[in-house]
């Protein structure tokens, strides 16, 4: 599974922007406008596309960038 | 009432007095509810009764201001989803100010707010799945009044009507609601050790003239839940036979 594209995928269809726009290194709220409650939907999204455990809070904060999402999910995968 | 049959919804402190009149309610409307209580042996009568009358109950005992806990049991039933939660659970530790000691003050913080705080995440979590929620937290007529030795009591009642109001604004947008249900003075164990005279001075401050039972309280919770409230958020609707308005 291509993990980045299918997280871009799901980025793109929450936030409602082009895919193409959206790189590794864009974050979340300051270059892709997510707020809050969309960051949370793509939380959840990420962890039932991937099957992982729920995200831990202090790993969440963490999560800055489209890239430290994709190391995550990366690591946790089953 | 619409929309409750085979809704999921968990209930804290559903053991006795207006949580146990609340379950009995939702299990009437057909709804499946989690029923919690700190232990398991206390839901046993309502279990029991559950089986007699089929109702769709399921005990899920945990401490509602303990976060392992918590998370344990929102562990449990994620899976299948979860579209309510009935903030119940609450205790009372009454003193004047001036020899209330700091345990009793921090007991009633963590149980009757931080456990708002606790539930609520993660049941919203499961509710974000669902892009569908109800919350409704049990407050109190002291929370919007005050009451001589309750500082602790109504401070931790008068917060999780601000925390009903914020977090109605939150999830405004992902069609959760979030209510409060006042209750003044009802007839459970809470009021019953009150003495007599002021039992009696209370009653002569009700305007409809009687103490309130756990089902006129159940009633309301019910309505907030179903479909017929979908328009109301951040609402705190008094249940207190007009005795503050």
């Amino acid at each position: 599974m291509d993990v980045e594209k299918e997280l871009i995928e799901i980025i793109a269809k929450r936030l409602k922007i082009d895919p193409s726009i959206i790189k590794p290194e864009s974050r979340f709220v300051e270059d892709l406008g997510a707020d809050s409650l969309a960051v949370m939907d793509i939380v959840i999204k990420i962890e039932e596309k991937f099957g992982l455990d729920e995200i831990p809070d202090e790993e969440l904060e963490k999560m800055k960038r489209v890239k430290d999402a994709v190391e995550y999910i990366k690591k946790h995968i089953g | 009432m619409k929309g409750l049959k085979d809704m999921r919804i968990l209930v804290t402190g559903a053991s006795k007095g207006i949580g146990r009149a609340i379950v009995e309610r939702l299990c009437n409307e057909g709804a499946v509810v989690y029923a919690n209580a700190r232990k398991e042996e206390s839901l046993l009568p309502l279990v029991e009764e559950g089986k007699k009358k089929n109702w769709k109950c399921i005990p899920l005992p945990f401490d509602v201001s303990k976060k392992d806990e918590v998370k344990e049991a929102f562990k449990k039933i994620k899976d299948e989803g979860l579209q309510g939660l009935v903030n119940n659970a609450g205790i009372r530790k009454d003193a004047l100010l001036l020899m209330m000691k700091e345990e009793d003050w921090d007991e009633i913080i963590e149980v009757n707010l931080k456990s708002i705080y606790l539930c609520c995440k993660e049941g919203v979590r499961l509710m974000m799945r669902g892009n569908y929620g109800r919350i409704v937290n049990i407050v109190s007529v002291a929370g919007e009044t005050g009451n001589p030795g309750q500082t602790n009591y109504s401070a931790s009642k008068g917060g999780v009507i601000a925390f009903t109001k914020s977090l109605a604004r939150e999830l405004a947008p992902k069609n959760i609601t979030v209510n409060a249900v006042s209750p003044g003075f009802i007839k459970t164990s809470m009021t019953e050790n009150l003495p007599e005279e002021v039992k009696k001075k209370i009653m002569e401050s009700i305007p409809l003239g009687r103490f309130g039972n756990p089902e006129d309280v159940a009633g309301v919770v019910a309505f907030l839940l179903s479909e017929d409230a979908s328009y109301i958020t951040g609402e705190v609707i008094k249940v207190n036979g007009g005795l503050y308005m």
